[in-house]
């Protein structure tokens, strides 16, 4: 255990404050929010100097720092605490960034990864189908290969996002005779491609807050050769590689939504009185405090054993499961101290934060099922980390 | 920088786990949760040898001066192998109180309790709970009064009584007018006990004493959430384990998505529990001012996840799980006995809550 707490960190900690003195974005960023120059602007700034996209090499078009754990958590607690985003939080940057570092081309590398932390390139995930969900290997969109192109024919359903992004890294079957695993491939679309049609679904949450689910059909869509991810067939295991950065990027950030939720209840009052003197609430907060407190902690381990090249095991298995329920549960308290005034919705009189803290919480319950179920995790943790037997797949 | 444990903590915790697994296999709890202490003063002696009652003293007092997290790493194996022993007073909290207060008694106190030979208790209930009218007062030069609870008291050679927030006294165990009764607890494996002084005479009265106790009650905290959480480690090694290999239609229940999403679960509350111990053991030492804090949340957290990891591990285990044969309920019981101590879930989040600005001060 080495926290490193030297004058080297408390000099970085102050550059940090001091950019955040100075400097907030102009609009907006989220996929979806506003247009995208604000969102360009400040996610660049932000690679200028270092606090996002930091250790991605400067050739593709990252700041190119070495890892330090410490650097990470200064910045997350900072930019936490001004309530500033660090970063795009988005499919992209999460998902497909890793995923090409791990398995893409020279030129894949050069060509994607910079304007995708930019935020210039919104992806979506083409995984999920109407018949192929936890059982995402029996997937059945096809693409053959012809000339210099693959051709794309089927249906995802499920995509966020779908109906913003330029670009989606999709899963399609290619070996139509091999076993389930073995057949599929992944490959990067460009969402313009003729044949391409994006059909919103409306969700739970309505206009609030980030909804954006779409179905995607494709018929006889042409994808250059050059867009094939890693080897024909070799897609399952390149979409696992994604997987679990999904998996571990939902680790973010559970202790700026509780000092969120502090902030309300400081803020509110009933009768007068804050909602912060109410104990059983205060008990309700504190509880939460704890639980932040150790996926954060959690966090610094799982990026301890990242940076030495370790298998966390289970302790990595089970970060997905938490945090979402985490974010749920803290939701959950701010409706509740909210009283009357909690239910408020679509930008009604009277509502607090335009309606955030119910959005959270569907939008909570969506990260619950979306990139495999709570059950599903619950099987991974039980028989890939403790080795219970398996399911029959 | 890392958030790991180090190469020797490795090499700490393997050895004292290997130690208990060898010495103090289940049976031998079983023995002594009969005796009249189950802090068993031979055991006890040959963990001095491996270095575990010095842990916490300063190596100027022939201890190995490490740190609480090191210490914490003990206290889960000892949870873990369910395993009397007055570590929580004797290793953790008198030593913290007495390195802190310094002084000619406090280190030749030290020097004994690195040995092995000075087993010290501590009696601090008072300081957040007063019941049943105890507490302990000066009388001109002597002690009157009671106190509740007090942590590996019975088979001590010294105690540290709490007068009051910023008084400790240090009183032996055999002085006239120390009466000392076991109060038996749902938990066999630790000892709790009431003290009663009728004039009794104190070896020392630190007077500021005030920021030395509440190290001393941030370090048990920590020390007792650590062997909580080694408690819950067994209980799902063993759940797990168990099914593995218990069959019943035909199938080993373990294949049954019920039971595997019990284990998951289980697993899943451990595992950041473990995160957030290191980091309050580790601030305990490196960062004191988030410390305090750390310690409330770590031991409330811990009873909270105990409970039902207890609760589930003796599901998993059916009908077996129930009965006294299995010695599954050694662990059951320590955990629901941590959750006793040194403040209880709630007081310890209205704490936390305190310290950040967050409630009203008491
Ligand atoms: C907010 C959100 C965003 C999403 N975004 C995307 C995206 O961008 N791209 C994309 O491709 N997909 C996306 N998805 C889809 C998501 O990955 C799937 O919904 C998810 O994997 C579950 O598949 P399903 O909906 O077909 O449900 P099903 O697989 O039919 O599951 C229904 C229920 O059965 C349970 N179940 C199924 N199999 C088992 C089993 N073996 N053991 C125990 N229980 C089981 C599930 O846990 C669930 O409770 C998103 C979903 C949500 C909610």
């Amino acid at each position: 255990m080495d926290l490193g707490i030297d004058a080297r960190y408390d000099a970085f900690r102050d550059e940090v404050r001091r950019f955040l003195a100075e400097h907030r974005p102009a609009g907006p960023i989220g996929p979806g929010e506003g247009d995208a120059s604000a969102r360009v602007a400040w996610l660049s700034l932000l690679i200028e100097h270092g606090y996002w996209a930091r250790t991605i090499p400067e050739a593709y078009g990252g700041y190119g720092a070495e890892p330090d754990l410490l650097e990470t958590v200064i910045m997350d607690e900072e930019f936490n605490t001004a309530g500033v985003p660090r970063g795009l939080s988005a499919q992209g940057p999460s998902m497909l960034v890793p995923t090409l570092l791990a398995h893409g081309t020279e030129a894949q590398k050069r060509h994607w990864i910079g304007p995708t932390m930019r935020g210039e390139i919104l992806w979506c995930q083409g995984y999920s189908e109407p018949g192929a969900g936890s059982d995402l290997a029996s997937l059945q969109t096809s693409a053959v290969e012809d000339g210099d192109d693959f051709v794309v024919n089927g249906q995802k359903i499920w995509t966020s996002t779908a109906d913003q992004a330029q670009m989606c890294f999709l899963l399609v079957r290619t070996e139509p005779g091999a076993k389930k695993h073995a057949g599929i491939s992944y490959l990067l679309v460009p969402m313009d491609t003729p044949g391409i049609e994006v059909r919103p679904l409306r969700t739970m949450s309505g206009d609030i807050g980030e909804n954006s689910f779409n179905q995607v059909f494709f018929s006889d869509v042409r994808v250059p050769r050059s867009n094939l991810v890693g080897q024909r067939g070799e897609g399952w295991k390149i979409a696992n590689t994604t997987l679990e950065h999904e998996r571990s990027s939902l680790n973010a950030n559970a202790e700026g939504t509780w000092l969120r939720l502090a902030r309300l209840m400081k803020s509110e009052t009933v009768n007068g009185v804050p909602l912060l003197a109410s104990p059983v609430h205060r008990d309700r907060l504190m509880r939460l405090q704890a639980r932040a407190l150790s996926m954060k902690h959690h966090a610094m381990r799982m990026l301890t054993c990242s940076l030495k090249g370790e298998s966390p095991g289970v302790a990595g298995l089970i970060v997905k499961l938490q945090n979402c329920q985490l974010n749920f549960d803290m939701a959950a308290l701010a409706l509740d101290v909210m009283g009357e005034l909690g239910a408020l919705y679509d930008h009604a009189k009277y509502e607090r934060e335009r309606g955030f803290w119910q959005a959270h919480s569907m939008f909570s319950l969506g990260l619950i099922i979306g990139g495999g179920t709570a059950q599903i995790q619950k099987n991974i943790i039980a028989e890939r980390g403790l080795g219970l037997p398996r399911e029959p797949r | 920088m890392d958030f790991a444990l180090s190469e020797d903590q490795l090499l700490l915790e393997q050895t004292v786990r290997g130690f208990l697994a060898d010495r103090v296999p289940i049976e031998r709890v079983r023995e002594l949760r009969d005796a009249a202490c189950p802090n068993d003063r031979t055991l006890w002696s040959e963990l001095a040898e491996l270095g575990v009652c010095g842990i916490r003293v300063p190596e100027a007092q022939d201890g190995s001066g490490l740190g609480l997290l090191d210490a914490a790493i003990v206290a889960q194996a000892l949870g873990r192998a369910a395993t009397p022993s007055p570590f929580l007073a004797s290793a953790v909290m008198a030593p913290t109180a007495l390195a802190a207060l310094g002084g000619a008694d406090a280190e030749r106190w030290l020097v004994g309790i690195a040995s092995g030979e000075l087993v010290v208790g501590v009696a601090a209930t008072e300081l957040f709970s007063v019941r049943e009218g105890a507490g302990v007062r000066r009388d001109g030069g002597a002690l009157r009064g009671k106190a509740l609870m007090a942590l590996d008291a019975c088979g001590a050679d010294l105690v540290l009584v709490a007068l009051d927030a910023g008084t400790l006294a240090a009183v032996r165990t055999d002085a006239d007018g120390v009466a000392i009764e076991r109060l038996r607890t749902v938990d066999a494996t630790r000892c709790t006990a009431e003290l009663v002084f009728d004039g009794a005479s104190p070896e020392a009265v630190f007077e500021g004493a005030g920021a030395a106790c509440s190290r001393m009650l941030d370090a048990g905290r920590v020390a007792l959430a650590a062997d909580a959480l080694g408690c819950c480690e067994s209980m799902i090694e063993q759940a797990v384990a168990y099914a593995k290999q218990r069959k019943q239609f035909d199938r080993v229940i373990g294949s049954f998505q019920a039971v595997k999403h019990m284990c998951a679960e289980m697993v899943a509350e451990f595992e950041p529990a473990r995160s957030l111990l290191w980091y309050a053991a580790h601030a305990f030492d490196a960062l004191p001012e988030e410390a305090p804090r750390l310690a409330c949340h770590v031991l409330s957290h811990v009873s909270e996840i105990g409970r039902e990891i207890a609760s589930v591990s003796t599901q998993v285990h059916g009908g077996i799980g129930w009965t006294d044969e299995q010695n599954l309920h050694f662990w059951f019981k320590r955990i629901a006995n941590a959750r006793h101590l040194l403040g209880g879930p709630e007081s310890l989040r209205e704490r936390a809550a305190t310290l950040q600005g967050l409630a009203p001060a008491a």
